[in-house]
């Protein structure tokens, strides 16, 4: 059974309607990306697992439905949302931060494990963890916002853009992370990007997404050899 | 110097109470980024229902806590009853809201209690504790509690988990939410532990001021004066604030400007303080990358 299975998710903004009618599946352990234009629906279905934006249809975590449940509900199960502009926690220092991420965990043992697992992953993290976090660079905040999510230990995270406004180097440095942190933490991962190169090298799976339709899905590699995607998402 | 000395301390008398006041203020403030204009009178219903219970026979020092729990009780069902389901409404429909809570607990208290003037007990000894007349036993108690207040304040927020989200919730509720904190309660809390605090607030400004639904209108004035002083991201800054403006209105009372002028003395203190220095004066300034 799919970790993640979405069936006929419509999603809403006031009247207008953001997400006609999505099906995906995201396999336990794997890194599955939603590749698409500004404006497909990518960071809506993000939100709809999060139930953060009012939808409709069905979504099952690992079993369970998680339609209609509160925010908080939702992430006590074991999803991690690194959400769109990195939602870094400005007023306090990175290491309040990381503690917040640990929010759910119960015992000062785990999170402190926790913490020192962050830092192994981001030593920069470790060199400001005193630090005021709004005063981090943008490849820091969007660390600290990867190391948030680790802090609860989750079972799927949710990757919203991380690449965004980042210079090409912290890029390859973060998803080399991304892609440790999956294999070693055996947290499967649902990636939206832009760059559908780099969603395309990092993932397994991939559903291109159109106007709130899925149009396209199959393995990266098929995906990235089609004709069409290569035209119009990738450039070349 | 005596008259001088004299006056700093009937200033410190004051100030302490600003301070409680301030205090409740900015802890409100900190929970849901908005003035609670319906603070004081809160705090003067709380201070009602501890009237009360102590007309039933309960000592004084077991109606303190239950007031305080109650209070917070009550902070929690505002919360949830009136504010919970208006969340996403625009500012003004929550200052309407405040607006209309003030006069709801004024006249409610007036209703039940009576708008004649009652004595409320002191906590504190009558015999002398220091050789001065500087200063009373009440006031220096007052300034005593109000520090105590203070550093429990401070421990919470500073070390405790539910402190840390609730700062949290506060600064940044999406985002909080996808740590699993439930913002909502957050908030309840926060309105709980204002309503405690106007609480013991109420109690311990009664005995100098007299139990009456509106004591405390002029009070509630000079709070939001030492709260914006001191700055209102900070508790400390709050009493400190509460402190400097009780001492700064009885010195400028008595030296230049005549007591009739000491209100508008504080408003021209949260003005002044608003134009130089508007994140108050032991407020944080956020530095903020963009």
């Amino acid at each position: 059974m799919a970790l993640l299975e979405v069936k006929g998710l419509e999603a809403f903004y006031g009247r207008t309607q953001a997400l006609h009618g999505l099906d995906f599946e995201l396999e336990e352990g794997g890194i599955t990306t939603i590749l698409g234009a500004n404006g497909a629906g990518k960071t809506t279905t993000l939100r709809s697992i999060c139930g953060m934006v009012r939808n409709n249809g069905a979504i099952s975590f690992d079993g369970q439905a998680l339609i209609g449940q509160a925010t908080e509900n939702i992430v006590r199960q074991g999803i991690a949302h690194v959400p769109e502009g990195r939602g870094t926690f400005v007023r306090i220092t990175t290491e309040e931060n990381l503690r917040l991420g640990a929010y759910t965990i119960k015992g000062a043992r785990e999170v402190a494990d926790g913490m020192e697992r962050v830092y192994a992953y981001f030593p920069r993290l470790k060199e400001r963890r005193n630090q005021q976090a709004g005063t981090l660079s943008g490849g820091e905040q969007q660390m600290l916002a990867v190391g948030r999510a680790l802090m609860l230990r989750p079972r799927l995270m949710l990757l919203d853009e991380p690449s965004f406004g980042l210079a090409p180097l912290i890029v390859k440095e973060l998803f080399e992370i991304l892609r440790t942190i999956n294999r070693e933490e055996k947290v499967s991962m649902l990636l939206v990007e832009q760059n559908a190169t780099l969603a395309l090298n990092l993932a397994d799976h991939a559903y291109l997404l159109e106007t709130g339709r899925v149009v396209m899905s199959g393995t990266s590699d098929d995906i990235a050899s089609d004709e069409a995607v290569r035209q119009s998402y990738l450039g070349y | 110097m005596d008259l001088f000395l004299q006056q700093t301390f009937s200033g410190l008398a004051n100030g302490a109470i600003y301070a409680c006041v301030a205090l409740a203020v900015v802890m409100i403030y900190q929970a849901i980024d908005h003035f609670n204009f319906a603070q004081g009178e809160m705090a003067m219903f709380s201070t009602f229902i501890a009237w009360q219970l102590m007309q039933w026979g309960i000592p004084f020092w077991l109606v303190f806590p239950i007031c305080i729990v109650i209070s917070f009780a009550g902070g929690v069902a505002i919360e949830r009853i009136i504010f919970g389901p208006i969340h996403d409404a625009p500012v003004l429909s929550h200052v309407i809201v405040f607006i209309a809570l003030f006069s709801i607990f004024n006249s409610l208290a007036g209703f039940i209690w009576e708008f004649t003037i009652k004595p409320f007990p002191s906590p504190f000894p009558e015999a002398k504790l220091l050789d001065t007349n500087l200063i009373g036993n009440h006031e220096l108690g007052m300034i005593v509690v109000v520090l105590f207040m203070l550093s429990l304040i401070y421990l919470f927020f500073r070390f405790t988990p539910i402190g840390l989200a609730m700062r949290a919730a506060a600064a940044n509720p999406e985002s909080a939410r996808l740590v699993g904190i439930s913002v909502k309660w957050m908030l309840s809390l926060g309105w709980g532990l204002a309503a405690a605090i106007g609480a013991v607030a109420g109690m311990l400004i009664a005995p100098v001021v007299f139990l009456e639904p509106n004591m405390m209108l002029g009070i509630l004035l000079y709070g939001f004066a030492g709260a914006v002083v001191g700055g209102l991201t900070s508790p400390g800054g709050a009493v400190a604030g509460g402190l400097l403006v009780g001492v700064a209105e009885n010195l400028a009372g008595t030296y230049l400007i005549g007591s009739e002028l000491k209100l508008t003395f504080a408003l021209i203190m949260i003005v002044g303080v608003l134009l130089l220095r508007p994140a108050g004066l032991f407020g944080r300034v956020v530095v903020n990358r963009v």
